[in-house]
């Protein structure tokens, strides 16, 4: 049934409510930092000063903001879809073989603009490969996708460990990676963006695949939203009697949709990959792909709000980072608690402050102006 | 001692924006009972879920016997002798009668003592109200009707002195209904209150003492019952007056555009749920399906639409088979001129969380005048949409609202716009005004009929049987799967009902 509250403006609604989240998440956190023995307001200042306070930490943030875009969107794309992929970790570890090989084959004679594109497809295309088996298990046998996705993170990380021990390491190494590519399998940082707005990047890993993450942001908008595949995702995601009674082909949608959320998992190999160490790595995703779970909550499954969620997260890391140096106390892990309580308010308890501000709302509308009739719900 | 079981005074109560019960003052006299009505979202439902302590109102009081009483919760609902029968049952399926009776009234951790003072206080009821039911029973195992029984025992057994009941005849046949009225009356008759709601005016005129009428969160008037009339009622409940009794000719049948031959579906657990069942709709009539909810009418209408597989049996669309029994595709059957009005609307017909002009395609979102290669063309279908709100009165206005912020009827017309206006050969149509204002109904049943004027073929499902005679130009009974009798609409309700109930000999049992 519909729901008892009435409707919010909209800057309230996406504004308003997740900064209001966002302001408990920290206050809490800030609790959490007191409880351990040091200023909350340092810690704030310097996990801000950290993220955005100097050129090289803003190319850090953006640069694991580019992972969590691509992260977040594959979860939010099977979201509307009502799948949870939970294998955007695997999907994107795996993916990391369809950046990787065509750059060591490829980067003797070709320019880093011949092998991208390569690469795009690539790691796409490995990555909806590897999405693809839990789809059609999901769409044909009713195995449930949040099961068969965990299970495809383990199988993709032996994958990967025998394929960088004994496929792809160079003989004689001892570290289970592939040789450095050579130049023209590196992706260009872009420090001349934030160069035309006077910050200097230093050694941080900002680089091109930020932009391809961005446009695969709108490309997701324009999919989802505008075109009839789109139209037949949703309509699955919010009613599938709705979909059957509209003769949506429903296995067909389960596996397209899950397969375009690997895809899009998959292009965040190219960050780390082709954008930052120029070699692939054990581990090179590093926790990004679970990070787009939260991403996609926060961002409530639409790219206008995944953008920023993954910026914020990507600032986390980075002035999570800068914490842990200057406070000992604080460690890596207090970081992962601030994240955590980001999550809870952001996405779990979303709905906590709602009948407040909504109950405000309507007292301030009776007084004024007139109010929108909205029908009645019983 | 005053007269006056329940009053209210000044009840009122906001979810946000929406002003659900405004200034509702009503009092109910003991030993009476007393009918609600109104239309969806009339604030009937948010009133009774006040009285039983499931939301606390903004403002006002409640007196229970000229005691102001506070009713934070069920229990305290309770407590103050107030019972609820629920419109959907909140009975334990795999438990017996006395296992729900007790139910929440264990009184210790260890059962044995409870359960034999349960059993002795069960039989006092059942002598003391001629409520018949078996108390090992298994619930699931139990007609509707006599589920319905548990549910009031329930309520007597926690000492209730007044009983809410929400919408009770929705799920049971006419002689299930009368046997209910017969029960209420009896409890009357112990001197128990009764609190009846319902949109069924002629059950508010059989039964009820006195009737208060609510429209749009407001008590609009009480009226003794003796001495109103349903016309009367209807016009307080819509503000307007409105014509109960559909306007319309005789039929022309045509040629037979839909014929289903020895059709058997089968349910998700593997029980047939229609059997054997063979019938034609020809162009230019409307054939009435009759029948107590759960007798098949469902599984019926979605193996005709495409939707479920059917195990054996044969339909033919326009003269042309369909493949019932392999990998239907509803999409292809709109194309060969089905519409389907799906029963569940909120579930199947809409999707609820779209907005209008999304749902005004649901089906047809394939066709290309709503299609610009693979993308959807935003203009086309928000005029299109447009158009057809203006043609349906749909309210409000707006092809960009949220379905789910639409009132039931208005939900319904957005189903039945998109289905009626792509000009189908047959129409199929489940529970038309199930849920639906009674301003809606008179347009929805007008429209049915244009449809049957304009030579289509349609099939309606009902379990509204004054509906399907006043529609209907043949009715068709169901019974546990099987058509069990073809009737005129003319044909007396005790004859149909008893057909309903499975009495396959209806006629001399009727006399």
């Amino acid at each position: 049934m519909s729901t008892p509250y009435a409707k919010l403006p909209a800057w309230v609604d996406y504004g308003l409510i997740p900064l209001i989240n966002l302001a408990v998440a920290f206050l809490v956190a800030g609790l959490v930092v007191l409880a351990v023995g040091e200023s909350p307001l340092r810690a704030a200042a310097l996990l801000i000063e950290g993220a955005f306070g100097y050129g090289e930490g803003i190319g850090f943030t953006l640069y694991y903001a580019t992972n969590f875009i691509f992260t977040g969107l594959a979860v939010a794309v099977a979201f509307h879809c009502g799948l949870f992929n939970i294998g955007g970790e695997g999907q994107a570890y795996v993916a990391g073989l369809g950046v990787a090989l065509p750059c060591l084959w490829l980067d003797q004679f070709a320019p880093w603009y011949v092998i991208f594109p390569v690469a795009i497809l690539g790691s796409a295309a490995v990555g909806a490969f590897w999405a693809m088996i839990p789809g059609w298990l999901q769409a044909k046998r009713g195995s449930h996708v949040v099961i068969t996705t965990i299970m495809f993170n383990f199988i993709a990380s032996s994958l990967m460990v025998y394929m960088l021990v004994d496929v792809l390491k160079p003989a004689g190494s001892m570290a289970p990676q592939t040789r450095t590519f050579a130049e023209s399998g590196q992706l260009p940082r872009l420090d001349w963006l934030l160069a035309s707005f006077g910050l200097d990047i230093g050694g941080a890993p900002f680089n091109l695949s930020f932009l391809l993450a961005l446009v695969a942001a709108f490309v997701v908008w324009i999919v989802i939203w505008r075109t009839k595949l789109g139209y037949e995702i949703r309509t699955m995601g919010h009613s599938p009697t709705a979909a059957s009674y509209a003769g949506i082909p429903q296995s067909r949608i389960i596996i397209i949709t899950m397969m375009m959320s690997g895809a899009l998992a998959g292009m965040m190999a190219l960050n780390p990959i082709m954008g930052d160490q120029h070699r692939m790595q054990l581990d090179f995703v590093g926790g990004a792909g679970f990070v787009g779970i939260a991403v996609a909550l926060m961002g409530r499954s639409h790219p206008v709000g995944i953008v920023p969620a993954a910026i914020l997260f990507g600032m986390l890391y980075q002035g999570g980072a800068e914490i842990s140096f200057e406070m000992p106390q604080i460690s890596r892990d207090m970081i992962t608690i601030i994240q955590g309580l980001v999550i809870l308010f952001a996405g779990a308890l979303e709905n906590m402050f709602r009948p407040a501000i909504t109950t405000f709302f309507a007292t301030l509308s009776g007084g004024s102006g007139p109010a929108k009739p909205v029908p009645a719900a019983e | 001692m005053s007269d006056i079981a329940i009053e209210l005074k000044g009840i009122d109560k906001k979810f946000g924006l929406v002003h659900a019960n405004k200034n509702i003052n009503l009092s109910v006299r003991k030993g009476t009972i007393h009918g609600i009505i109104g239309e969806n979202g009339a604030g009937k439902s948010t009133l009774m879920s006040i009285l039983y302590g499931f939301y606390q109102a903004d403002n006002g009081d409640i007196f229970v016997d000229d005691r102001k009483t506070v009713i934070r919760d069920p229990n305290a609902a309770i407590a103050a002798g107030i019972g609820m029968v629920h419109q959907h049952f909140m009975l334990v399926e795999n438990f017996t009668v006395l296992e729900n009776i007790m139910l929440g009234a264990e009184e210790s951790q260890v059962l044995n003592k409870g359960i034999t003072r349960a059993r002795e206080e069960l039989r006092r009821l059942e002598d003391e109200y001629e409520l018949e039911v078996d108390p090992d029973a298994i619930i699931e195992e139990l007609p509707v009707g006599l589920q319905q029984r548990v549910e009031i025992l329930k309520a007597l057994y926690r000492g209730a002195e007044i009983l809410i009941l929400d919408e009770p005849t929705g799920v049971l046949t006419p002689a299930e209904a009368d046997h209910l009225f017969r029960i209420l009356e009896q409890l009357k008759a112990q001197g128990k209150t009764i609190l009846l709601i319902t949109h069924k005016l002629r059950e508010i005129m059989a039964v009820t003492d006195e009737v208060s009428v609510m429209r749009r969160g407001e008590m609009v008037a009480t009226r003794t019952t003796a001495q109103t009339s349903v016309e009367e009622l209807a016009e307080l409940m819509v503000g307007r007056r409105v014509l109960l009794q559909v306007d319309k000719g005789p039929a022309s049948p045509g040629e037979v555009l839909l014929s289903v031959e020895n059709l058997t579906v089968r349910d998700g657990r593997g029980v047939d749920m229609v059997k054997d069942v063979s019938f034609s709709v020809r162009a230019g009539e409307i054939v009435g399906i009759a029948g107590v909810a759960g007798n098949g009418q469902s599984e019926l209408l979605q193996a005709v639409s495409g939707i479920r597989r059917a195990v054996k049996g044969k339909v033919l669309l326009q003269g042309e088979p369909i493949h019932v029994t392999g990998k239907v595709d509803a999409a292809e059957l709109r194309h060969r001129g089905l519409a389907h009005v799906p029963e569940d609307r909120q579930h199947m017909g809409l999707v609820l969380k779209f907005d209008e002009s999304e749902n005004s395609i649901l089906g047809y979102h394939d066709d290309p005048k709503y299609l610009s290669g693979m993308f959807l063309n935003i203009d086309a279908i928000r005029k299109d949409a447009a158009a057809k709100i203006e043609k349906y009165d749909i309210r409000p206005p707006n092809p960009r609202l949220k379905t789910a912020n639409f009132s039931g009827g208005n939900q319904q017309k957005i189903v039945l716009a998109r289905e009626m206006e792509r000009d189908p050969a047959v129409l199929v149509i489940g529970q038309p005004t199930r849920g639906v204002d009674v301003g809606a109904i008179e347009f929805i049943h007008k429209r049915i009929i244009e449809m049957r004027d304009a030579g289509k073929a349609v099939l309606l499902v009902s379990v509204e049987l004054d509906e399907i005679r006043s529609l209907a130009d043949r009715v068709l009974v169901m019974f546990d799967g099987r058509i069990v009798g073809e009737r005129s609409p003319d044909t007396g309700e005790g004859e149909l009902g008893l057909l309903m109930a499975g009495v396959e000999d209806a006629k001399e049992a009727a006399e």
